[in-house]
């Protein structure tokens, strides 16, 4: 790693203050910048950590059913906290890396970072929840931006994300062998006035929405709804672990599972 | 430098760090445990698998300035008052959880907050929550094995030999 | 009765307290006073002639003590080969230099290119990133048919082609195997790729050396499976040291399988730098640098052809491999596509004729080393693949095929220059259908398919040679060293010994089981005796542990060490009891008096050797002996394996439901260490089964260059195992009876796998003949969709 201060304010306005230096960068729970540090792919000139932000920790629900999380909170935390107000959430967070890694990765570092085979990102989407910041609310549709690309400013910190509960939701993942990563991760999200399903891990622009899917079981929610459906192959990722071919066909099965995990 | 204060293993320690040092190199160079191991460099193996205010975490994926005031276990505490081994290090003994030994570390740490959480986990409850510690001598066989034992299961039965 | 005690007991393995406490002692866990730190710039590309390195800017840089470059190693060795392989045409091995830092040209990615030696780590990294390379990148050689090709890109510029040696074993008359194949009722043909890996133990490499400059001693401390190996490589081919000025300590070692074997560069540099630079010289892996530094496994690519008659007998085999091996010659590549692999193609069965033909191929990769089980899990996923698919074409039994054509006399000379001692397939097979509960298996299928999975069960059966010997025949077949083993059993005077041996524990329990092999012997308590192993400064000599070798091998110089010190044992009784020598017996710790109630204790004979006051005239004092140990053979350990599996239709995930595995290993000393040994193996070859690939891109870049793309197997990718270590032929030339076990789970298990991937697809309605390792998800899709 390239040499960096360090701090950790204890509140929102002193981070805020802190990234303002030339070159801070905010450290969520490490679990990608850390890594990344070690290869010296970044060099920042110092860390401002959010984990001492009592502020920016905990689930709640509010007074519209909705839900939010702190953006310090760990996967772990949501797991746990989240698991009977949304249920599907905290499956989602439950399986993003091991246990020791969810106790320390936090959601906001999470979608700040947009990994493309990140889970995360698609629960927010899928969720059409809204990512709140120290300056303003981004909705998820208008948030992710491409691979590791987000709509957020330089330091600008994501202090929490509401989530719009769903009737009912389901996250299917299919695991990338070595990094646990979502090979395909599928999450899927009915409401009232609508389904939305949103892709991470299969496709070159990272989290996106399955629009044609999301039509096909707004109109009629089961599975064989899906079936002449197929994901164009071309902009899908095609590595090591899996072709074009295979991610695209995989979307369709982790989202025909999501749909039978629903009904 | 900024000096760093915690508890490691019941022992109230400080020590002057950058900002960059890891929480695995605070406690292997600075504190001398060694018995925290470091297997990789993208938090996957899990040998460096501590304790930080009961959790577990992998400290060469945390800063040590993070852990500033923060209570952390190691292997080297884990033991039981007068030295013997405690029931899950036992267990690993008594079931030859362990071979050439370099993973063991984290597995007894990762096992512990398994066991704290879910006291009596199934095989793949077990599987499953060991999914951030790598090994690459035992096939794992012995260390589920063992794992379940600790918690008072008969593995024997499950694990036909 | 299982025995709680000695000889076949599943004593409890006391390095665990160690382990388990955190009180291992592990290279990285040494420091020494006033060290400095290398970090090694590498090659980012994999092709590329060296113009200039300008390291003048890194020298200044704060911290620094010292930049390296090859330039400052052009009077030294390089790193040697440890095995001259004569080609079919008795031409020797094309054999490239290999130095310890980049001359003239970078051939992998990760190739060294210069070393900075600086106060801390983060300073050398620092001051490497200041040096200024000037390197055109040529095009890499990657494909290994259109590596032999005439005509293309040179790896090493000195050689003539790319081609290091085009080796033939078994029937060299190619008309007489073309008429076996002409004259067959069926043959079946496979093509098929032996996917590389990496060894990842999880102890990245680390060498810590330092020089005394008042003594002109150095010591270097280094993560190896072999001490004095090492010592002998660096001091006489690469640095050109006194021997006596050298010690080498390999402390405790997180895992070797192979890999951990070989002399490599940087315990050379290390060892040569802390003269240069007057400090000692410390240096860690980091797993990236792992990825690109430590030697790789397999990489084969081959076809092989297997002949029947019209009665299903094998009458003919023959195969033809292109064998990777990287860059540079690593300590014993040349060896494991050849001795290590062509010899092991007869498998289980009485093929009569079979040819082998091997290339080796230089390429723009890391270099290709043993790796568990070398050669013979190439060999065995060859043959086991190709009868498997022969079995299928003509609607037979797997087993019945198998058990058809299996050896039943022994000894048996094979077609490929090995002569099997001992074995009991059949019987080995019977326990496998007992343990594995084949007679369930259609029950089992069922339940799958009415939960819309497709099952399938894989049979395997191996044979391998272990204990690699004797030397006069490996010296004959191109081998630089010999490959015996030494003990010394060294008795102190209260009776409490310790056994310093060549064998070097990484894992295998060698500090357990060893004891209880002389514990036994003597009859004492087990907790009386320890090993000493992993430094030239304390052991006679050893080659080290790997091939399953240890037990076999230097288990045995320690038996015949142990041997003499009971001989001049009892002549010290004799003179105690006042008896014949010839009536002296040892049992349970007491010598006595054949026919008499005479006896003296073990403690009592030893307290005499040292203190000699009633003492025989004619014998030394003291209980110390050595011995050395060459043996006469290979073991034979063999085995059959069965895997079920099942297949999601929808995704092609493969999971592993049943994993059972029959080993015949002879005698076994600790039940409980050699089914652990057995686990392992199993988790790994599943792992290269499923999981495991290290993949190049088109320009020799590192695809599964870290744990992100490199799929290690996990606790939830593998079942419990079941192992039945009942049948055993022991060996018959050493003295334990003793086979070897360490790397049988590895070879054995991963045709199994595949084979049961197979059975499922086709007993789901798809034709698939074969799919390359690992059979990921994508690649199953891929199969059952084509």
């Amino acid at each position: 790693m390239y040499s960096f201060e360090f701090e950790k304010p204890s509140t929102i306005a002193d981070a805020v203050a802190a990234l303002g230096a030339e070159d801070a960068q905010a450290l969520g729970g490490g679990q990608t910048l850390i890594p990344t540090l070690k290869q010296r792919l970044a060099a920042p000139s110092a860390l401002i950590s959010l984990s001492g932000i009592a502020e920016m920790k905990g689930v709640c629900v509010n007074d519209d059913g909705s839900v939010s999380v702190g953006g310090a909170t760990t996967h772990a935390t949501v797991a746990s906290e989240a698991a009977g107000s949304y249920p599907a959430l905290a499956a989602l967070a439950g399986q993003i890396g091991d246990p020791a890694v969810r106790n320390r990765g936090t959601i906001g570092g999470s979608i700040a970072n947009n990994d493309p085979a990140a889970c995360y990102p698609a629960g927010v989407l899928g969720s059409g929840a809204t990512i709140i910041t120290n300056t303003r609310e981004i909705a998820a549709d208008d948030f992710f931006e491409g691979m590791f690309s987000t709509a957020l400013d330089e330091g600008e910190i994501i202090t929490s994300v509401r989530f719009p509960v769903p009737q009912a939701a389901s996250y299917q993942k299919f695991l990338q062998p070595a990094s646990r990563f979502a090979l395909v991760g599928v999450y899927l999200a009915r409401f009232a006035d609508g389904v939305r399903v949103a892709v991470t891990g299969a496709s070159e622009d990272g989290v996106f929405r399955w629009t044609e899917a999301e039509q096909a079981l707004t109109k009629e929610f089961r599975p064989d709804a899906l079936m002449d459906l197929r994901i164009n192959p071309a902009n899908m990722i095609g590595d090591l672990h899996g072709s074009k071919d295979y991610r695209a066909h995989l979307v369709g099965v982790m989202t025909k599972r999501a749909v039978q995990a629903c009904v | 430098m900024t000096q760093v204060s915690m508890t490691v293993n019941g022992k109230s320690v400080s020590g002057d760090v950058e900002g960059r040092t890891l929480l695995s190199s605070f406690l292997r160079d600075h504190l001398s445990l060694t018995g925290t191991h470091v297997g990789c460099d993208t938090a996957q193996c899990g040998a460096c698998v501590v304790h930080v205010n009961g959790e577990a975490v992998k400290s060469c994926n945390m800063l040590a300035l993070e852990a500033d005031g923060a209570d952390v276990g190691t292997i080297e505490g884990q033991a039981n008052p007068d030295g013997s081994l405690n029931v899950i290090q036992q267990a690993f003994q008594d079931h030859h959880g362990l071979q050439c030994g370099f993973c063991t570390p984290g597995m007894v740490m990762s096992a512990a907050a398994l066991l704290k959480e879910n006291p009596r986990p199934t095989e793949a409850e077990i599987r499953k929550y060991l999914e951030g510690n790598l090994c690459r001598c035992t096939g794992y066989h012995n260390i589920v094995k063992a794992i379940m034992a600790a918690s008072g299961q008969d593995a024997g039965k499950i694990a036909a030999e | 009765m299982p025995k709680d005690s000695g000889i076949g007991a599943s004593s409890k393995r006391r390095e665990d307290v160690r382990f388990l406490t955190g009180a291992g002692n592990y290279t990285d866990d040494i420091n020494v006073h006033g060290q400095a730190y290398v970090h090694f710039l590498r090659s980012d590309i994999a092709h590329g002639r060296i113009k200039s390195i300008d390291t003048s800017a890194a020298e200044t840089m704060p911290g620094v003590v010292k930049v390296f470059t090859g330039k400052d190693f052009e009077g030294v060795g390089g790193m040697p080969c440890g095995w001259e392989v004569t080609d079919k045409h008795g031409a020797p091995m094309q054999e490239p230099p290999h130095p310890i830092l980049a001359q003239g040209k970078v051939r992998h990615v990760g190739d060294p290119i210069a070393a900075v030696v600086a106060d801390s780590l983060e300073q050398a990294r620092d001051a490497a990133e200041a040096i200024e390379l000037d390197i055109e990148e040529l095009p890499a050689v990657l494909d290994m048919k259109a590596a032999a090709q005439e005509g293309a890109t040179l790896v090493h510029d000195d050689l003539k082609n790319n081609i290091c040696y085009d080796w033939q074993l078994g029937e060299a008359d190619d008309a007489k195997v073309n008429e076996v194949f002409a004259n067959a009722a069926h043959v079946t043909t496979l093509d098929l790729v032996n996917n590389r890996l990496v060894a990842n133990p999880m102890e990245p490499r680390v060498a810590v050396a330092e020089y005394n400059r008042g003594t002109e001693d150095y010591t270097l401390y280094t993560t190896s499976q072999n001490p004095h190996v090492i010592r002998l490589l660096m001091c006489a081919f690469v640095l050109g040291l006194p021997e006596h000025k050298v010690r080498v300590v390999a402390p405790d070692v997180g895992g070797g399988f192979g890999t951990k074997i070989f002399h490599y560069a940087e315990e050379a540099f290390c060892t040569f730098a802390a003269k240069a630079c007057g400090r000692p010289v410390k240096w860690t892996a980091s797993r990236s640098e792992a990825f690109m530094s430590d030697a790789q496994g397999r990489d084969h690519v081959s076809t092989i052809e297997l002949a029947l008659d019209a009665d299903n007998n094998f009458i003919g085999l023959r195969t033809n491999t292109y064998a990777n091996l990287g860059a540079y010659l690593s300590t014993f590549s040349s060896s494991v596509p050849t001795w290590l692999h062509g010899t092991l193609m007869a498998g289980n069965y009485k093929t009569p004729v079979i040819q082998v033909n091997v290339k080796a191929m230089f390429t723009n990769t890391v270099p290709v080393d043993a790796y568990r089980g070398a050669g013979r899990p190439e060999a065995t996923f060859q043959l086991e693949r190709v009868v498997d698919k022969a079995a299928r074409e003509l609607g037979v039994d797997p087993i019945a095929l198998r058990r058809q054509n299996f050896i039943t006399q022994f000894p048996y000379d094979t077609p490929v220059a090995l002569t099997y001692d001992t074995g009991d397939y059949n019987g080995t097979m019977d326990k496998l259908e007992v343990a594995a509960d084949l007679a369930g298996f259609a029950a089992r299928r069922t339940e799958s398919e009415a939960k819309g999975k497709l099952r399938g069960l894989g049979i395997n059966c191996y044979i391998e040679a272990c204990g690699i010997a004797p030397s006069n025949i490996v010296g004959m077949l191109g081998a630089r060293a010999g490959l015996y083993d030494a003990a010394t059993v060294r008795v102190n005077a209260t009776g409490s010994i310790s056994v310093m041996v060549g064998a070097h524990s990484h894992g295998q329990g060698h500090e357990t089981a060893f004891p209880q092999v002389v514990a036994d012997m003597i009859g004492i308590d087990e907790s009386m005796v320890e090993i000493v192993h992993g430094d030239t400064s304390k052991i006679p000599f050893g080659m080290g542990t790997y091939g399953s070798r240890s037990l076999a091998v230097c288990g045995s110089a320690m038996v015949k060490a142990t041997e003499k010190v009971i001989e001049k044992a009892k002549k010290i009784a004799a003179h105690l009891l006042e008896a014949s020598e010839a009536d002296i017996e040892l049992k349970d710790g007491q010598f006595s008096v054949a026919g008499t109630d005479k006896s003296v204790a073990w403690g009592d004979v030893t307290l005499t050797a040292y203190v000699p006051h009633n003492y025989p005239l004619e014998v030394e004092p003291g209980l110390e002996e050595t011995a050395f140990y060459d043996p006469a053979n290979f073991t034979f350990p063999a085995g059959a394996y069965a895997c079920e599996v099942e297949v999601d239709p929808e995704t092609g995930q493969v999971t592993i439901e049943k994993f059972t595995a029959a080993d015949d290993f002879g005698n076994i000393i600790n039940p409980m260490i050699v089914d652990g040994q057995v686990h392992g193996g199993i988790g790994q070859g599943i792992g290269q089964a499923l999981l495991e690939n290290c993949a190049y891109d088109e320009n020799g870049q590192l695809l599964s260059a870290s744990f992100m793309d490199y799929a290690m197997p996990r606790a939830d990718d593998v079942p419990f195992y079941e192992v039945d270590h009942s049948s055993q032929t022991p060996c018959t030339h050493n003295p334990l009876g003793v086979k070897g076990c360490g790397e049988a789970g590895a070879i054995g298990s991963p045709p199994a796998v595949v084979n049961a991937v197979l059975d499922a697809l086709n007993s789901g309605g798809k034709s698939v003949d074969h799919i390359d390792m690992p059979v990921s998800p994508s690649r199953v899709w891929a199969a059952m969709n084509s």
